[in-house]
């Protein structure tokens, strides 16, 4: 059968639409974008009518993909690891309720924190709200996840969290594809109250998930996606998970005849590690991420048998792991330290030569000089670029949105300037509310909404609020006069700094919409 | 056979085309792949690098080890040094002369040259100037791609077809373009050799 080479992500795209995918629902973030982009793009997923449009952020998202699950039909949502905060609350309602057509939730994790602000570890989330998860180790596994998660999701009545890191999702191998499933037909819950979460109802529905929970570490057990490698030499098992299989096959030379547990599915298949648990003096975890395991088998006292892995040294606790790093937990030997030639600087990401957020923070800087006291909060994006020099012109980028709530809990403090820039698809994301609140108190922000109608960061996704944003602050209530367009150019420079200058000086709320089109987006619309 | 590439550069210099080259002649003729890539934040134009993995039997990380890599192919000198810790000690560097500055403190440029030189097998080729004499710049790393040739532990014809395939679209004079530049990178890569 001939392979494709593909992306992880684009392998659970493939696996997804094979299963039987009705519809795709996601936000933009690294390392998941592209298992959407691809959807979009697939001639099945066209001819089959699946939805994959993007949303506006994670939890609206997350919502329509129950929607369609309760419609009976299968659905995929994808983020990045932090969009599940967002996401958060229907995930976690998710549980409760359970599914009626499979639900697969993808979140994309991003040890190294090779694009995020955290490197949290999404195997929590399934964790806390009682759900099986799924972590493949290669591309064909991830494929074959998505493929019949689906089935899974629907045999167990709950949604299945499927969980990636970074460098499996952006890494290309073979794969192999199946017969496609056709899509499910609509169907309504047998019971028809499961999916509303009165107290009375969801506490039935929360008796019924705790007692399932015996079935699911049943599943795991039988799970193909959980393997036993035994192995003579009981002095040390070893418990690798997802990914870091491959590191610890890259060592074959240092395994030693070590039994091997491999893990794809949780919760953690209960007779294998009471196995290796029981055959074995010492267990050494390898698990990309947060030590969840080790911290199980270890229990509070850490009184079982010697347990290795990141909460002792035996692997570093931050950052990715690497087949260098389990090589030096196999051989008990220090790795040793990379050294990069001295003449090698630093090459850290800038905001493109001629990107309109330049010309933004130009203006600013120039006006704010007159304003020592001020403080501008930034957001994420693009423009979180102008933290760095040249323009160091940010004092905080925290979560999405949160540079219009921040500055106005900063004003509330008696700051003065306090400015927010922010991006559009991040305003429409998150930043909507938070301005509403500003307007409701008339607090003294000025909001600069850098407008380049686009979701530029992650690639140049449509921005939900392209051609809507002065309707929407108008129409929050931010007064008329207070919202400037501009269009951010060098030749511009003096009617922006007026401009900026003015909303500042005014007491209250106003935005300035600098508005000028991504040149990457810009570039790629003219090559097609 | 098993070769260990990291291709490098700098964000928008394409290494990722080379990439798509490498693997689609790997793949049509059955060889194993992984390729891991770079995408976010670091495409802006930050340092970037991929590790491209090809044998004839499975391969286990999409990591390559330290010291297990066979071929730094890269855009840009300084880039190039910046993965030398992971360079086998037999391996080659095979990169382009032209320094990228888009940093202030960026070093001087014979200094970046001589560390290069430094390294015992070093390939080091004025790819642009080659690609113009060719006939477009823009085939600059498929000189690149030609120059590695000897070292990639792939027949030259399958990285041919690779470029058959890959520019078919673009019709014949752009694949002609393509395979001109690529035998320009090999001859001058060989040339150096017997210096
Ligand atoms: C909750 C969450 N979801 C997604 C992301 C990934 N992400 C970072 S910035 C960004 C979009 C930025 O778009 P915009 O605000 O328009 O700014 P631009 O990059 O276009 O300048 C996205 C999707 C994230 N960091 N956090
Ligand atoms: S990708 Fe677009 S928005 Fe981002 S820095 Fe470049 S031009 Fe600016």
């Amino acid at each position: 059968m001939q392979k494709l080479l593909l992306l992880a992500d684009e392998a659970i795209a493939l696996g997804a639409i094979d299963g039987g995918l009705s519809g795709v629902y996601a936000y933009p973030g690294t390392p998941s974008t592209e298992i959407t982009e691809f959807i979009q793009m697939n001639r099945d997923a066209q001819a089959r009518g699946i939805h994959s449009r993007w949303c506006t952020n994670e939890k609206t998202a997350m919502e329509a993909a129950v929607g369609m699950s309760f419609a009976g039909k299968r659905s995929l949502v994808c983020m990045k690891h932090v969009g599940l905060n967002v996401a958060a609350d229907p995930f976690m309602n998710s549980a409760i309720t359970g599914v009626n057509g499979g639900v697969l939730v993808l979140s994309a994790d991003d040890p190294s924190m090779h694009s995020s602000q955290n490197e949290q570890d999404s195997r929590y989330y399934a964790k806390f709200a009682l759900i099986p998860s799924l972590e493949p180790s290669n591309q064909q596994e991830a494929y074959d996840m998505a493929y019949y998660g689906f089935e899974l999701s629907e045999k167990l009545g709950r949604p299945i969290l499927l969980r990636i890191t970074t460098r499996l999702a952006h890494s290309r191998s073979g794969v192999v594809r199946k017969e496609m499933m056709s899509q499910n037909k609509t169907s309504f819950p047998n019971n028809p109250k499961q999916f509303i979460l009165l107290p009375a109802i969801a506490k039935k529905n929360y008796a019924d998930l705790l007692a399932s929970q015996s079935k699911y570490v049943d599943n795991s057990e039988n799970s193909p996606f959980n393997t036993y490698y035994d192995g003579d030499n009981k002095k040390r098992g070893i418990i690798a998970c997802g990914v870091t299989y491959n590191y610890l096959m890259e060592n074959k030379e240092l395994i030693n005849g070590s039994p091997i547990l491999k893990i794809g599915q949780y919760p953690l298949p209960r007779k294998q590690v009471e196995r290796i648990m029981t055959e074995c003096e010492s267990i050494l975890v390898i698990e990309e991420g947060y030590p969840l395991i080790e911290e199980m088998l270890k229990g509070f006292l850490g009184k079982s048998l010697k347990i290795n892995g990141k909460l002792d040294g035996t692997l570093p606790r931050q950052g990715e792991l690497n087949p260098d790093s389990v090589a030096s937990a196999l051989s008990g030997k220090k790795a040793e330290p990379v050294v990069i030639p001295e003449i090698v600087r630093m090459r850290p990401p800038a905001l493109c030569q001629g990107c309109g957020h330049r010309d933004m923070y130009e203006a600013l800087n120039a006006v704010l000089k007159q304003y020592p006291e001020a403080k501008v909060f930034g957001d994420i994006g693009c423009y979180t670029l102008g933290a760095l020099p040249p323009y160091g012109a940010i004092s905080s980028c925290l979560d999405m949105g949160a540079s219009i709530t921040m500055a106005k809990g900063a004003s509330d403090a008696g700051v003065f300037p306090a400015v927010a820039v922010i991006g559009d698809s991040t305003f429409t994301h998150s930043g909507i509310t938070g301005l509403l609140d500003a307007v409701n108190e008339n607090a003294n922000i000025t909001v600069v909404i850098s407008d380049n109608l686009t979701t530029a960061m992650t690639g140049g996704q449509d921005s939900a609020g392209t051609g809507k944003l002065e309707a929407i602050c108008e129409g929050i209530g931010v007064k008329k006069e207070h919202i400037r367009v501009l269009v951010p150019l060098k030749k511009n420079f003096e009617e922006m700094t007026s401009v900026i200058k003015e909303e500042i000086e005014y007491q209250g709320v106003s935005v300035i919409i600098p508005r000028r089109e991504c040149l990457q987006t810009l570039k790629r619309k003219k090559k097609q | 056979m098993k070769t260990d590439i990291i291709l490098s550069g700098v964000g928008g210099q394409g290494i990722l085309s080379i990439a798509t080259i490498i693997g689609e002649a790997a793949l049509k003729n059955n060889l194993y792949m992984k390729q891991s890539e770079v995408h976010g934040m670091s495409q802006r134009g930050g340092d970037v690098q991929s590790n491209l993995r090809i044998s004839d039997a499975p391969i286990s990380s999409d990591l390559i080890p330290l010291k297990k890599c066979d071929l730094i192919l890269s855009l840009e000198p300084m880039e190039a040094l910046r993965y030398l810790p992971y360079l086998s000690e037999n391996g080659w560097i095979v990169t382009s002369s032209a320094p990228f500055k888009n940093i202030p403190n960026y070093p001087e440029d014979s200094d970046v040259i001589n560390e290069v030189k430094k390294v015992k097998n070093s390939v080091l080729i004025d790819v642009e100037a080659i690609a113009k004499e060719v006939g477009n710049t823009r085939c600059s790393n498929i000189v690149l791609l030609g120059a590695a040739l000897p070292y990639l532990g792939i027949p030259a014809e399958y990285i041919e077809d690779a470029i058959k395939t890959i520019f078919a679209r673009k019709g014949e004079e752009i694949v002609n373009m393509n395979l001109a530049a690529l035998n320009a990178g090999r001859g001058e890569s060989i040339n150096r050799f017997h210096d």
